[in-house]
């Protein structure tokens, strides 16, 4: 005779516990680089508060102090100061705010005109898609950054203007993904069957399709973040983005590099950290978002 | 039939053009039927014999590449073909609802079921959304499912398949339309619920006076629900008329040749009887009757001359020379010589 062992019982009916909805919960949040990210932003809105000196004003009898740890540092300029005396740490802190308003605004302006438009285009096909397909392959054949300086260059550097620069950029990126995704979702039931019941196109574009993309919208957001704003850094560091005396990462980057040879180096590495590190968080948040809310992992 | 039938095609053609002209894909070709109030009529046949397009066609939803070249749809009496997109989508989900082949997926996942099921009644009548709300719950309780009142703010991953499916049902109704077009619509259902959505349907067309068409190539199903069929193969009607009269006498070879590969349960053949050859390509169709190369029965006439509609009986007709009148007589003279 066989001994039946029963099932684990105890383990079966208490079941696995209960899974949270709490999004912070969920298997794999990149808790470090959202913290990183929501310390930035947090920065940006208190700079005022939190920046001990104002960063635009600086005193030539106290340029070039190294940090606080080197010999010659003051507990004042806790990250020294630049080569007109303003201290590193206050534009650090403003900086943050220049850089998060930037590249959060510009993924936005990318964002909007890119997903409209990559819905049109793949809901309407015909020649709608053919026009919005064949600038955005002349868009992607152009370097993005020289592109970003030409138009710099003819409209004038100014915050307004860099954020509207870097969305006609890259709102590209954005249409082609978009434009994908609408043309498998055109195929499905839920579509088709809107059409028979007689909705029109615009309420099936704006019903069924937008809210069945934007998710995919939200991930390329959070990785466009990472290169937006290193685009900004990289047009503030050929003097083509926000203009001085404002504090850009970027700016702080470009007016510290011929200190680097000798011997200034944290004019440039700090800033250098900053962008590193929001880009780095940026991405990491963007890459579990694309596994976190994609369509077919998302029902598991 | 006295009256004005409700869906009445007249000679109509729907064909694909290749982008230059070149080839030309007979999906309908010279269909006419006619469907009174409230009757089932099931259209059979293989895949790619123009069931499909024929839906789309009385729909005017054919891809672009297809259009109608010849022919009248009088529904109501109003001629479909001459309507502009515009006055289509009062059509649309109004007075010709459809169910897809695949009611399953037929829901969005990201909203509610009263969004759903509430729709065609706000984009055809204006209903304000809360009122909407309150009559998809009626139509909830009219396609039979339980407590509707908390269904009714559910998402679709939150129901039976079955249940979606009555969803589906539901929101075909919706707008009390006259015709229901089902396009395969249990193909991807098991058979238990194959015959609950059935009866469904059944009771929902005595109910509301609908009338449906049914395409399927389940000719089980048509047996069960419809009461004319007609049988189509390469884009035309080949035979059609009263269910009962066709299963029990078909005209056409084809139609025989499809009842004959129906397996019976007391039947003892070692193998399924299948109908030799494939379908016809419905760019290059063969010169005479388009079924003449499978066809057991052919002859000189039919590999020549495509046949037109004879009469068989009352109210059925058949597209070959063997329901020519006086065919018996002329065949039984050509085998003497």
């Amino acid at each position: 005779m066989t001994v039946i062992t029963p099932p684990e019982t105890a383990t079966l009916a208490a079941g696995p516990a209960a899974p949270s909805t709490a999004f912070w919960r969920s298997r794999g949040f990149p808790l470090i680089p959202v913290a990183i990210l929501l310390f930035i932003a947090f920065v940006a809105v208190f700079a005022d508060v939190l920046a001990p000196h104002d960063p635009q004003i600086g005193s030539l009898a106290r340029r070039f102090r190294p940090p606080v740890w080197q010999e010659g540092g003051s507990w004042a300029y806790l990250l020294g100061t630049d080569h007109v005396g303003r201290d590193v740490l206050s534009r650090l802190i403003f900086g943050a705010r220049v850089s998060m308003i930037v590249g959060v605004t510009a993924v936005l302006v990318a964002g909007v005109i890119g997903t409209l438009l990559g819905i049109l285009s793949g809901y309407l096909g015909g020649w709608a898609d053919q026009v919005v397909m064949r600038v955005t392959d002349t868009w992607l054949a152009l370097p993005a950054l020289t592109f970003a300086i030409f138009l710099a260059a003819i409209v004038g550097p100014s915050e307004l203007n860099i954020i509207l620069i870097l969305g006609l950029v890259y709102w590209t990126r954005y249409a082609r993904v978009i434009r994908g995704e609408v043309l498998s979702l055109k195929q499905r039931e839920f579509v088709r069957l809107a059409i028979v019941a007689g909705c029109s196109k615009r309420i099936i574009m704006w019903r069924h399709i937008l809210p069945n993309v934007i998710n995919s919208a939200i991930v390329l957001a959070t990785l466009m973040l990472g290169v937006v704003i290193v685009t900004e850094a990289s047009l503030s560091f050929l003097g083509v983005g926000v203009p001085p005396p404002k504090p850009a990462w970027g700016l702080m980057m470009a007016d510290g590099k011929k200190g680097l040879m000798v011997g200034y180096w944290w004019l440039t590495v700090f800033p250098g950290i900053c962008i590193m590190l929001m880009v780095l968080s940026a991405n990491l948040l963007g890459d579990w978002l694309r596994v976190k809310l994609d369509p077919q992992l998302r029902q598991l | 039939m006295s009256q004005e039938p409700l869906l009445s095609l007249e000679h109509l053609s729907a064909h694909y053009v290749s982008q230059q002209g070149t080839r030309v894909v007979r999906a309908v070709d010279d269909v006419t039927i006619r469907l009174g109030a409230g009757e089932t009529l099931g259209i059979v046949g293989e895949s790619g014999s123009g069931k499909s397009t024929l839906a789309l066609t009385i729909m005017r939803l054919l891809p672009t590449a297809a259009r109608i070249v010849g022919g009248k749809i009088m529904f109501e009496g109003e001629n479909l073909v001459d309507k502009s997109d515009r006055e289509m989508r009062e059509v649309r989900g109004k007075r010709i609802a459809m169910i897809l082949q695949d009611p399953m997926a037929s829901l969005n996942p990201l909203f509610t079921i009263g969004n759903q099921v509430g729709e065609p009644i706000r984009v055809h009548e204006g209903v304000s959304r809360a009122n909407a709300w309150e009559r998809a719950i009626g139509l909830l309780k009219a396609v039979r499912i339980a407590s509707p009142q908390t269904r009714v703010a559910q998402y679709p991953h939150e129901m039976s398949g079955g249940m979606r499916q009555r969803i589906v049902g539901a929101i075909g109704i919706s707008c009390e339309p006259r015709l229901l077009i089902a396009d395969e619509p249990t193909t991807s259902l098991d058979l238990t619920i194959q015959a609950q959505y059935l009866n469904l349907l059944r009771e929902l067309q005595r109910e509301h006076g609908l009338a449906l068409i049914f395409i399927t190539h389940n000719l089980g199903i048509v047996a069960k629900m419809c009461d004319q069929l007609a049988v189509m193969y390469a884009g035309r009607v080949v035979e059609q008329g009263p269910v009962s009269r066709i299963f029990n006498a078909p005209a056409h070879p084809y139609t025989k040749a499809l009842l004959g590969s129906i397996p019976r349960m007391s039947d003892n053949r070692r193998q399924l009887t299948a109908i030799d050859g494939q379908p016809p390509d419905l760019s290059s169709l063969p010169a005479g009757c388009s079924f003449a190369p499978r066809c057991p029965a052919a002859f000189a006439r039919c590999r020549a001359e495509a046949p037109p509609e004879f009469a068989v009986d009352d109210g059925r007709t058949a597209r070959c020379w063997l329901a020519a009148p006086g065919a018996a007589q002329s065949l039984a003279a050509q085998a003497a010589k």
